[in-house]
Order: C-alpha cells, then structure tokens, then sequence
C-alpha cells in the first residue's frame, strides 16, 4: 500500500467514524419529525448517552452492556420530553431547548469521575473475506458493530416509513394530528413511541462519541454535533437516503477541517465548522423555491401540541 | 338543479332484494340503529338533551339543524369520537357501547367528514389505506379503481391529495367509506363545499347505494337538498329533539320553522334608488399568476354604483380570489387607475390605504385569512378595523376600545362566543363568519366586497348576514358579492355576472335575467344581450 493510499484510507476512515454519531442522532430525529414532533434537544440526549454509556462500560467492562444503557439515558431523557410536551402540552421548541441544556449540565455533573478514566474503545469486527479487498477492505469491513448498525438501521427506518403500515400511520400523524384522530389512530402513543426511538437514538449516538470515536468522556463531549444533526434532517428534506449521504459529507467536512492545515489548505477553522450550517441553510433555500417538494416530505404538523379534544 | 335528480331512472336490477322485503313488510322492523336519550354536556353548554334518533336500512335519513343545535355532537357520539354522558344506542336491535371509532367500523359505520379528515402530503392510495380497518394493500388499489367506477366517483389512486379538488378530496373520503361496505353511511354536511354539478354526482351516488340497503345519515341545513333526497327527517334545535317529519309531506317553509323555532325572517330584493355616482370601479384589470393553481385574469371591467348590490356568481376556482386580492390591495398593480373608489385610482395602494378610503373586504376563507385562527376576537377586531374606527390611545393599540368595537359586533350579529376574549379558532364556522363579515360592516364602508358570505353557515345566520348587506346597500354603500351560491345572488343582488376562467361576462339585472342564463354564464357561454344591464 502506497502512503498516498494509506492517507486517504486514514481519511475514509476518520469521515466514517465521524459520520456515524451523526447518522444515529439525525435518524432517530427524523422519525421523531415524521411524527410532527420537534425535539431540540437532540445535544442533551446525545450528552446523556455519552456518559450513561461510557459509566457503564466502564463499570462492568463491557462494550455491549454500555451501548444498551447509553440508548437507556437517552430514552429516560425522551421521556421527560414527551410527557412535558405531548401530556402537559408545553412548548416543543421551549422544552427541546430546555432539555439541551438540562443534558448538558446534567451529563457534566455526573461524568465528574469519569474524566480521565481510559477505556479502550469498542472492538471492532473485520469482516472476513471482504476485508482482504485492498483499500477498500480496510475502509469498508473494518469497523465496530455500530458502524455496521448505523447503516442498518437507516435501510430500516426507510423501508419502515415507505413500505409498512405502521411507517404509513407515524407518516398520517405527522401530517394531520387531527384526522389520524378522527380515523381511530392513538396519536399521542404514536408520537409517545416515535419519541422514545429519538432518544434511544440520539443515546446510541452519545455512546458511540464516548466509547468509540474519543473513546474517553470530557465535559461537552459532542460539541454541537446535535444541532448538525438537527440540520441534517432537514438538509435531507426528511428522506433517509438523503440523510446517510447528508451524514457523511457534514462528517467529511468535519474532518476536512482537522485535517485541512494538515494537507496545506489555509482555510481558518472557524470557516471550516461554519460549513454544515451554511450547507443547510443553502439547501434550506433552494428546496423553498419547490413548494411540492416540501409539501410532499415535510410533517405539516410539526411542532405543533395535539388537543385530542379540540 | 336538484329537479333534474327525479328523471333519473333506477335500472330495477340494481335494488337488493332485502330492500324489496322491507318494503313488502308492514309489520315495524327493528331499527337498523337507535340513539334513545342521549345527552351529552359541554362545560357552559348542552350539547344534547335526551336526543333520540332512529334510522332504517336502506333509508336516506336528514339530520336537520341550525349551527351549534347539536348534530355534531350527535354524529360523533355515533362514531365513537365522544362518549354520551348518558342515553344508550341499538344496533339492529342489540344494545351496543361504541367507545371508540374502530368499534364504529366494526359494527358497519362509516363516517365522510365534513372537514376532510385526509392527509394532504400522501397519496389517495395511502389516505385511503389509513381509513380501512384490514389492510389489504395487495388489491386495494384495484379495489378503489373499482367501487371508484361503479359509484361514478373517478379518482386516481396514485395522487398526492394535496394536488386535488375540494370535490375529489371528498370522493376520497367517499370510496374510502364505500369499501370497507358499510350498513350506515353518516354525510356530515357533504356540499357545503362542493359545486352544483358536484352535488348532483353525489345525490346520484347516494340514491344508488340507499337502493342498494345501506343507510344513509345525511346532515345538513339546506332544505331543498333534503327535501330533494331523504324519506325521514331528525330535526334538532338547541341540543334538543324538535321532531321527525317526512321532508317530502312538509313544506320548506315547515321545515325551517321547525328548525328555527320563531318564524324565519326571508329577505326580500330591496328596490331603493340606485344613485348614479360609481363607488368602485375595475378598469381592464388583468393579472398574472405565479402560483401553481391560480387564475390569471383577463381585462374585467366592473362599475358599481352607490346603493348597489352586484353578483358575481361563478364555481369556485375560475378567478375569484384573483380578483378579490385585486381589490383589496393584496395584488397591487402597476396601473393607479386600475381600481377605483370613489373615484379615486388606488390600484397602487396597499390594503391599509385601500380601507382608509372606505373599502371593506371579506375574503372567502375564514380562518388564516379573514381571521387569525389563535388570536382573540378583539384583536382580530383590531386587524382590520383600527383603519376606520378609532382603537388607539396615543398611537398605542386600546383594549378597551378594540373591545368595545369587538363587543358591538358580538351583539349585533348574534354572534354565539364565550366573550370577545375568545380564540377565533374556537368559533363554529357560522358564527365566525357572522363575526367577520359584522367587522367589516360596522366599519360602515363606502365600498364593501365580500367572497361567499354565507359559505356553511345556517339559513338564519345566512338571512342576517343577507339583510345586513342589503341595509347597508339602502345606506349608500357599493356592495360587490362574489358566491356560488345563484340563488343568493339572484335574492339580494340588482346585477349579476359571472366570472369563468378569469373572465368577468357582461353585467345583466338580476330582474331580466333567469337561473338558468346564469348558469349559462358561468360556464362560459353568453346569452341574448336584450338584458345587459
């Protein structure tokens, strides 16, 4: 393998591990979305996940018993979220923000003991045969189990939403609370569970930021990549296809700006992390000018508190 | 046009022979459902009071009520949507707990919306998937192609609903209903927003499915359709049960007193002087459109005098909200002289400016238009009004004096609210349409334009909206009605016109002219010119 190569493997590989948490934290989200939920507070659960993970991995060792609690912490903290919004009726956009913060202080008070401890990551899986393929193998089918699993669980979500009944309800709710209502369907347990899937996301994308990407816990550990979440579902016009390929070009962004200085690019950092948002804010106005298109893909209900009585 | 519905033969293959036995039977026949005493309470409002309601198969049954006289309280607790606080209800002669909708579909009924309860951003497929009880995915799109034909409601499975018409939508709501092969098929209000021709597809699909032995629950507040397709009438006033008539042995007028309680106030065409100053005038208006269902349209030119009521009739979507954004201000052209008030070109001017100089417009759509649906009646009073009744201490918005405003318009058009503090969403649509057009004419407009005024809204709601706007025509004031609704047009307005793919036909008195050259008109064609007004 030439060194040219082994750079850009080095590369391949360090956008995918950045993209990962991404794809866990925007898919979840978006399912929340479909349902005609905003959940703002994506960072917080993501927090929540990253210590609740990384505390029990380290505790008991093991890599599988972490991952399960880090989409535990995550879902306790959806859970908060929607029996404030969803029974109490509070602000969706208010309570997501406050739930943001509360994750932040939160995960910051209980992963005091924690800074500093070492952990060694979790194990990756090289798939056999596959593996040997030059380049490729390397890049491709030498990953831990997550990685894997976040591709999966984007081709699920997707088939899920398109294809099965189930998908076509949480879709009907996210269009119009009030007629799934009139045709007999729970919206609040809809968008109860779909909520709960969120936060078990946004944990599993916490978990992965502390136990495979740093692999360590420090205070903040995910530094906004909750709001690029955010941006990405609404980058990919709420299509998971669009989302995975969202996920790792604002994933290679992330690391092009690590490695930008490294190759001889002299761009300022700060312009670098702009680039996400300003990507979204781009798509944001060129998919405006297609009213159809919005139409067609957006939750017409979002964010939008449900009176089943009205 | 409902006329024309009794020379439609039933071929006699198509009655059922269990509705020939129940015919052939004198003996009384279980009901196929009955509500008995039902009553049900509202925090501040008794919604029904021990209401009783019997339909029979094969029956197209009227449920007959003001706005707010507790039919759909009624429907709902027969669907399941609400629970009865007391009162029980047979199915075919079993007592039967319909606790929720599912338990409704179950038992055979199938509820059409009146505000259609579909998803806009699926498909008709998808709509339609989410209403049945079983998926069956595998032939269901065959299934709609299928009861689609036979009923004569063509529809293509594979729209999004949010590209169809107002009347499509509503065929959707109905072949969903139709497949999973209902015994009572409840309408909830089904024309108020369709177009005469609509109507009458949809009569022809009801009589069709009555002979066939499904029941039909047909509620409405427009006699002459009850009275052109229902054999038994239900009629309900103020939460309570008033009577079951025979709508074909009772005259119209019966039938509304019944309905209404005291006497129903009928609005006679006004003859006052016409006086020669025009007030507002269109001078070879044309627009274009950006959007993706708009009208463009094409050189109209209208005058309308001080003391005048003209029509515009037409179906809806051939221009009317163009037209009525023209003159608002909402559109503004180029051109000053384009529209004029009284004389003055303002084709250039915003809305504000517009009402300042005396207009006044009720646009068509009630709430997110005419309304801002979660704002309080006072300050949606203040919206509009503060341009020509004084609401503001030193320059600050006044709650006192958009209240007072507000208040006024309360009491005077009978408006039923829980205080002008109320939300305007939590309005019926009859009396959120009797705020907002009473907005507008207690600002005492030079100019008044109003799009369906009394669009859904019940006859004695729609007799006080019409008797306001002909005082109004008596004080002095050009009124311009546009409406689907002919036989209102024809009732109050001195000219008529209609308005077809964004062109504006000649004006011609409402006296010389007939219906059915008004139907003419609408659908582009032209009549004799002896009667241009």
């Amino acid at each position: 393998m030439s060194a040219d190569n082994s750079m850009l493997v080095l590369i391949g590989l360090s956008v995918i591990t950045a993209a990962t948490p991404l794809v866990y934290a925007a898919i979840g989200e978006l399912v929340v979305e479909k349902s005609g939920v905003l959940n703002l507070g994506v960072e917080g659960m993501m927090l929540g996940g990253a210590v609740g993970g990384f505390a029990v991995a380290h505790l008991s060792g093991s890599a599988l018993l972490g991952v399960l609690a880090g989409m535990l912490s995550g879902m306790l903290l959806s859970l908060l979220f929607a029996f404030l919004t969803l029974h109490l009726r509070s602000s969706q956009v208010a309570t997501g923000l406050a739930l943001t913060l509360f994750g932040i202080g939160l995960s910051a008070l209980l992963g005091q003991p924690l800074i500093g401890v070492a952990y060694e990551g979790i194990p990756t899986y090289a798939i056999p045969v596959l593996r040997d393929i030059p380049v490729l193998g390397t890049l491709l089918f030498e990953h831990d189990l997550m990685v894997y699993g976040s591709i999966l669980l984007v081709v699920a979500v997707s088939f899920f939403l398109r294809s099965t009944r189930a998908g076509l309800i949480l879709r009907a709710v996210g269009d119009s609370p009030e007629a799934a209502h009139a045709l007999g369907y729970r919206v609040i347990l809809v968008r109860y569970l779909a909520t709960l899937f969120g936060g078990a996301c946004a944990g599993l994308s916490g978990c992965y930021l502390s136990m495979a990407y740093a692999p360590m816990w420090a205070e903040n550990l995910s530094a906004g990549r909750g709001w690029i979440a955010l941006a990405l579902v609404v980058f990919a016009t709420w299509q998971p296809s669009r989302l995975l390929f969202g996920a790792y070009l604002f994933g290679g962004i992330t690391i092009l700006q690590l490695h930008a200085q490294a190759i001889g690019i002299n761009v300022p950092s700060q312009l670098m992390s702009m680039l996400p948002y300003i990507a979204t804010i781009i798509v944001l106005v060129l998919i405006s000018r297609d009213r159809g298109r919005i139409r067609k893909n957006a939750p017409a209900s979002i964010g939008q508190a449900f009176h089943p009585t009205k | 046009m409902v006329v024309a519905l009794n020379s439609v033969h039933w071929p006699v293959a198509t009655v059922t022979p269990l509705f020939m036995s129940s015919i052939q039977t004198d003996e009384p026949r279980t009901a196929l459902v009955a509500m008995h005493k039902i009553s049900k309470a509202y925090p501040g409002c008794l919604a029904n009071d021990a209401v009783n309601l019997m339909i029979h198969q094969g029956q197209i049954h009227a449920l007959l009520g003001e706005n707010g006289a507790g039919k759909s309280t009624l429907v709902k607790i027969l669907y399941g949507l609400l629970q009865a606080d007391s009162g029980y209800v047979e199915w075919q002669g079993a007592r039967v707990s319909i606790s929720s909708p599912a338990v409704a579909r179950e038992l055979g009924i199938a509820l059409v919306f009146q505000h259609f309860s579909l998803f806009e951003s699926l498909s008709v497929l998808e709509n339609i998937a989410l209403g049945m009880a079983v998926p069956a995915t595998q032939n269901l799109k065959q299934n709609i192609i299928d009861v689609s034909q036979r009923y004569g409601l063509p529809l293509d499975p594979d729209r999004q609903v949010y590209t169809l018409s107002v009347g499509e939508r509503q065929r959707i709501e109905i072949v969903r209903c139709l497949l999973q092969e209902p015994k009572l098929l409840i309408m909830d209000e089904p024309t108020s927003v369709l177009t005469p021709q609509e109507v009458n597809d949809l009569f022809v699909t009801l009589k069709r499915l009555a002979s066939e032995g499904v029941a039909i629950l047909y509620i409405s507040h427009k006699l002459n359709e009850i009275k052109a397709l229902c054999s038994e009438a239900t009629i309900l006033r103020g939460g309570k049960h008033v009577a079951t008539a025979d709508p074909q042995q009772r005259s119209t007028h019966e039938l509304a007193s019944l309905m209404m309680g005291d006497e129903l106030l009928i609005p006679q065409r006004q003859e006052h002087a016409i006086e020669d100053s025009v007030l507002l005038q269109l001078n070879n208006v044309s627009r274009t459109t950006s959007e993706q269902h708009g009208v463009p349209l094409h050189n109209i030119e209208l005058q309308v005098h001080a003391g005048e009521i003209v029509g515009i009739a037409g179906v809806a979507g051939n221009g009317q909200d163009e037209l009525l954004q023209v003159i608002s201000g909402e559109h503004r052209s180029s051109d000053a002289d384009s529209v004029s008030i009284n004389g003055e070109g303002v084709g250039v001017l915003a809305p504000g400016a517009r009402r300042e100089l005396g207009l006044c417009c009720v646009p068509e759509e009630r709430l997110g238009h005419a309304a801002v649906p979660s704002m309080s009646l006072v300050e949606n009073a203040f919206l509009t009004a503060h341009h020509r009744i004084p609401m503001r201490t030193a320059g600050l918005f006044s709650l006192k004096k958009s209240a007072r405003f507000a208040e006024k318009v309360i009491e005077q058009f009978n408006v039923q609210c829980n205080g002008s503090g109320a939300v305007a969403s939590s309005l019926s649509g009859g009396n959120l349409q009797k705020f907002i057009v009473g907005r507008e004419i207690e600002q005492q407009p030079l100019v008044f334009v109003v799009s369906q005024p009394t669009w859904g809204v019940d006859a004695g709601a729609a007799s006080a909206i019409h008797t306001a706007l002909q005082q109004m025509a008596s004080r002095g004031a050009a009124v311009l009605v546009i409406s689907q609704d002919i036989d209102e047009l024809m009732l109050i307005s001195h000219r008529i016109a209609a308005l077809c793919a964004g062109r504006l036909s000649n004006t011609y008195s409402t006296t010389s002219v007939s219906v059915q050259e008004v139907g003419v008109l609408m659908g582009g064609g032209s009549i004799a010119d002896g009667a241009v007004a």
